[in-house]
């Protein structure tokens, strides 16, 4: 079709106005393509909507299609602000909104639960949000950072064979300074107290891109092991200064932030052997090459460059797609098969979410991630983690089992936190007993 | 006191490697007045370039020539279509200009090149110097020496064309007052762009390194951040100033954050290379070797 | 023809002086008002309050607030962004810890105490100048998000090191919708706003230029340096501040140190400088410019694709919109170097002397 074709076309459906009822199920991306971290959203929302592509091309969920609408935040607070604003009730209204950034998630933290939509924050943002009573809308789905923290020292844990043997045992927290950095700081002090290791926290300054005064540190001060909390161009810079420094790479472990591609391959051999958390078991699953077969190769792909299809960001949209498109279905089977869900209904969606092993079988993507079951008083759902290693060129999974840290714990402190802010904030929380 | 000499060494050489950026800051400062508040962006476009092309199957010594090029063509479009319109206008309207610049600079390397993270390969190591090792115990990466060589290659040759040459001459003229330099018949526009192009080089060679060191992305361009410091200590004329300053911010900013840092949670890095700075503007408003500002009624 | 202040005669020395001594202006400045205040909450939609409008309102303020220590008093910031954040965080823990505080209260206070940092980070331009003062006001922004992130105080220890903002409330009525916000907000920035209008035509205002125009000759004169500069990097840090307090209470709610980055610092710069140098209005114009133009770029360019199928590989249209807001910068900058505010005084010669040229 020419474009003056197209022209006319759009001005015709323009005039016939709001005569078009929108019976699609709309998700709104609020995206990031440019700017420093653009690698992690271009692969992230590449992924979630190549998954949403392929649901549409097998035709929908129960009939009903996805549409999204992108817009560009730059990964700037207010930018992402009026891009939730702006997209809000387009198209009939946003079903949910996953904006893959802290500062955009505490921006519109508030106004989802006004607006009745639901937020995902795939492993990141506020931990206690994990506790729908205090925060009905948000969904800090499969791994909060401090499961993840917890995880890490089990990991560590198990490595040495058992925790007890983490006693005496001198462990660094290199961060980034910021409230990303701090967030996990509860969960490992509480860890040193119950084993009895020593934490020694390292501070790095935004944007990480010059750490040589922390690795003097840390070859000083000869840990046995170096959790990297980092971000960016934090990453490759680490694994960089490590080597230049003599710090065996194999004794670094980095939060997931810190375990794509676009965050080793920079560091060039100096990555090799370097491990990281995450919550996609890296590999090749049914599903992907499904996603090659009737996305890409039919010219609907997202991703400009298709190697990276498959690649730890990509892979954690795809995952991502999945649970929107599971909580949609979940909220179809109660509201009613083939109808489009409103906010307020995948909101119940996600809380009732139940991906088991079955159904991850049937989407062709067993192993990929963790199952999830979400409940009113649990909106994390998993909490599950695996551990990776760089080989140089590419992700291997090393924990054969989702790792699992004492989940227990952290739940009795997300909900003192919770607490906290429900009385900061006049929020009574719900009853989940009454939740049906 | 092995640790001290080490933490003193790591931190030189850091600042050797902010000297980088710093030169490209002062070149355009010291020619016409602006502050260029582009040249960040100028490090990403150039490392971005030079990548691109040598993933593209290029070999480095194709690339990099090849980028040279492409940045001189840049100053050139940067004198005809932004400065030269703005001949005599105030400081901070060039400074805002610069800035115009960055966003359409750092657009056009993300819409040429993608927005993924690139590594690069310069052929040398950067592992620790093993006789070094061995012997006294200090860790120093080769290539941190080899970009210390390289950066001082590059200031004396500043240095000799800033004081020696004809251009250079043209170029304190041009500084001091953009009409003047041109009523006595120095070619501004010329002038401009040769010093555009220089400074598409020194960010090309500060590209390069910093992009060897942590990857090609767009973080490169925050690289900027730790060159202001530098300025400000060692002037924002002042080609050996840039590297003086260099050494002493990236040796006192180690210092403090390994010595100082533990006692208030760390991470001070980020202000205190500025807080030193301003305590040493307090003494010296000029900086090191920033020409001495003579103010008259 | 339109904009002509032949026959307006002044009588007395208070019709001199007041703020807007040609009728035309008073009509215009009410009709601004009018709309401001009657039209904007008839007509529109939740989406301009919260998304548009309130981030336009609070950024002008700030932008104000930089345009007098930057444009009144001629001396070059870069850590406008950390004076707001003293502001939220003050604000925030004013709200916190004193029962029963009235938030107008609060929002003084919290501007007081910006006052109170931007007095001591201050101190340096009494021998410092130029970018060399622009380059040092960064250790401001750097030192202060520092603090804000280490001190747990600050925060009431938030295991995120994030601050929520409380609800306003004045009087038992809660400003929870977006066009009571923009109401609230729109009151304290047009106060601020006649305020700062009113300043800069005094004797404080005037001792600024002076101080801008030529420093040894001001003091030469019997201007003390000192305390005009001081009295300026307080008066502009305390609009900061409030700003800073309004963008955490009325426009994001939630907030992180960690958000009055330094980028936001510069965006504030940019619309200094763009909207007019020492100049009320262009505070105003510069914000809606940098405000208004990435999102109307990313508009139009969502049309071009969606609506006219011009397909774009994914990312490629958010590096275009980078490069043509660039490019309209340096485009402006060129056609008025001195900002949006001058080409409004051209506007407004031309119309005097429409249709005649001559």
């Amino acid at each position: 079709m020419n474009i003056a074709k197209k022209i006319l076309l759009t001005l015709a459906l323009m005039a016939s106005g709001g005569a078009v009822v929108a019976a699609e199920q709309y998700i709104p991306a609020i995206d990031y393509r440019v700017g420093p971290y653009a690698a992690g959203g271009s692969g992230f929302f590449g992924g979630a909507i190549d998954y949403m592509t392929l649901v549409n091309i097998n035709g929908g969920i129960n009939g009903v299609k996805l549409i999204w609408e992108e817009c560009e935040t730059e990964y700037n607070a207010s930018r992402g602000v009026e891009c939730y604003e702006r997209l809000k009730s387009k198209n009939g209204g946003a079903s949910m909104v996953e904006p893959l950034s802290t500062g955009i998630a505490y921006g519109i933290l508030d106004r989802v639960a006004q607006d009745k939509i639901p937020m995902t924050t795939l492993g990141y943002g506020r931990s206690d949000a994990a506790d729908g009573r205090v925060f009905p809308y948000v969904f800090p789905l499969i791994t909060s950072y401090w499961n993840q923290a917890a995880g890490m020292i089990k990991y560590l844990g198990d490595k040495e064979g058992g925790l007890d043997k983490l006693k005496g045992k001198k462990i660094a927290f290199l961060y980034h300074d910021s409230a990303f950095g701090k967030e996990p700081f509860p969960v490992l002090e509480a860890y040193a107290k119950q084993v009895g290791f020593e934490l020694l926290k390292l501070a790095v300054p935004h944007p990480g891109n010059e750490q040589q005064s922390q690795w003097l540190q840390i070859r000083q001060a000869k840990p046995d092991y170096v959790i990297l909390w980092g971000w960016g161009v934090m990453n490759p810079t680490a694994l960089k200064t490590a080597q230049r420094n003599g710090y065996p790479r194999e004794k670094i472990l980095g939060v997931w932030w810190s375990g794509s591609e676009e965050d080793v391959v920079p560091a060039g051999d100096a990555a090799k052997g370097y491990t990281s958390m995450t919550f996609n078991t890296p590999g090749n699953y049914p599903l992907l090459d499904e996603l090659k077969k009737k996305v890409y190769a039919a010219g609907k792909g997202n991703l400009e460059d298709k190697s990276r299809i498959g690649s730890t960001y990509h892979m954690r949209g795809v995952t991502a797609g999945i649970l929107w498109v599971e909580a949609i279905r979940k909220a179809q089977e109660k509201f009613g098969k083939g109808k489009v869900m409103t906010g307020e209904q995948v909101r119940w969606g996600f809380e009732n979410l139940n991906v088991d092993e079955a159904k991850l079988k049937a989407l062709g993507a067993l192993g990929m991630l963790p199952p999830v079951k979400t409940t009113c008083l649990d909106h994390e759902g998993s909490g599950a983690v695996k551990v990776q290693r760089w080989d140089g060129a590419a992700w291997k999974s090393i924990t054969p089992n989702w790792v699992v840290g004492d989940r227990a714990m952290i739940r009795k402190m997300m909900e003192e936190s919770a607490g906290k802010y429900a009385v900061e904030k006049k929020i009574t929380p719900r009853d989940c007993s009454k939740e049906g | 006191m092995q640790f001290f000499l080490e933490v003193l060494l790591g931190g030189l050489l850091s600042g050797i490697m902010y000297s980088l950026v710093a030169l490209g800051f002062v070149l355009i400062y010291k020619a016409s007045g602006v502050f260029n508040f582009a040249q960040g962006a100028m490090v990403f476009f150039a490392a971005l370039t030079a990548v691109g092309l040598h993933d593209m199957g290029l070999s480095l010594w194709l690339a990099v020539p090849l980028t040279m090029a492409i940045m001189i063509v840049l100053a050139v479009a940067i004198e005809k279509i932004v400065l030269r319109p703005l001949v005599n206008q105030a400081e901070i309207t060039l400074f805002m200009v610069t800035i115009g610049l960055t966003f359409f600079i750092e657009g056009l390397a993300q819409a040429i090149w993608g927005a993924s993270v690139r590594k690069l390969e310069l052929g040398i190591e950067d592992v620790p110097l093993e006789f070094l090792l061995d012997n006294a115990g200090i860790a120093i990466s080769q290539f941190d020496l080899v970009a210390a060589g390289i950066a001082f290659v590059l200031v004396a040759a500043l240095a000799i064309f800033f004081s020696k040459t004809k251009v250079g001459r043209a170029l304190r003229a041009v500084a001091d007052d953009h009409q003047a330099a041109l009523s006595i018949g120095i070619p501004l526009q010329q002038i401009w762009v040769i010093v555009w192009g220089v400074a598409g080089f020194v960010a090309l060679v500060a590209g390069l390194l910093w992009g060897a060191r942590n990857g090609v992305q767009f973080a490169l361009t925050f690289v900027a951040l730790k060159a202001l410091p530098v300025l400000i200590l060692g002037g924002f004329t002042s080609v050996p100033g840039a590297i003086v300053g260099g050494l002493i911010i990236g040796a006192s900013e180690k210092l403090a954050e390994v010595f100082l840092g533990p006692y208030v949670g760390g991470g001070i890095e980020g202000w205190f290379p500025y807080v030193l700075a301003l305590l040493f503007l307090l003494v010296r408003p000029e900086g090191l070797f920033g020409e001495k500002i003579i103010r008259r009624i | 023809m339109f904009y002509r202040e032949a026959g307006q005669f002044k009588a007395t020395y208070a019709e001199d002086s007041q703020i807007f001594p040609i009728r035309q202006d008073r009509i215009g400045m009410a009709i601004i008002l009018l709309v401001a205040f009657v039209a904007v909450p008839l007509f529109a939609s939740p989406y301009y309050f919260s998304a548009i409008l309130i981030p336009f309102l609070i950024f002008a303020l700030a932008t104000l607030g930089l345009n007098i220590l930057t444009g009144y008093a001629g001396q070059l910031s870069l850590g406008t962004a950390a004076f707001m954040a003293v502001g939220a965080f003050a604000s925030y823990n004013f709200m916190l810890r004193i029962d029963g505080m009235p938030i107008l209260i609060a929002f003084m206070l919290s501007g007081l105490c910006a006052a109170a940092v931007g007095i001591v980070f201050g101190l340096p331009s009494l021998r410092i100048r130029g970018f060399y003062l622009a380059a040092s006001t960064l250790a401001t922004q750097f030192f202060i998000v520092w603090c804000l992130t280490k001190i747990g105080w600050f925060t009431n220890y938030s295991s995120s090191g994030v601050i929520t903002a409380q609800q306003i409330e004045i009087l038992g009525y809660a400003f929870d919708t977006p066009m009571s916000k923009y109401l609230f907000v729109l009151i304290v920035v047009s106060v601020m706003a006649l305020l700062a209008k009113n300043m800069v035509r005094s004797n404080t205002g005037r001792s600024w230029m002076a101080i801008r125009d030529m420093d040894m000759a001001a003091e030469v004169i019997g201007f003390r340096p000192m305390r005009t500069k001081l009295l300026a990097f307080a008066v502009s840090s305390f609009y900061c501040g409030v700003a800073g307090a309004l963008y955490a209470y009325a426009y994001l709610g939630t907030v992180e140190p960690e958000g009055f980055s330094i980028e936001m610092s510069f965006r504030i710069l940019f619309m200094v400088i763009i909207g007019g140098i020492g100049s009320v209005l262009g505070s105003f114009l510069g914000s809606a410019f940098i405000v208004l133009l990435p999102t109307a770029l990313n508009v139009m360019f969502h049309f071009l694709e969606k609506d006219l199928g011009l397909e774009l590989p994914s990312g490629i249209s958010s590096s275009v919109e980078l490069m043509v807001f660039g490019a309209l910068i340096i485009f402006f900058l060129i056609v008025e170097p001195h900002g949006l505010a001058r080409l409004w005084q051209i506007g407004k010669e031309k119309l005097r002397l429409w249709p005649f040229p001559h």
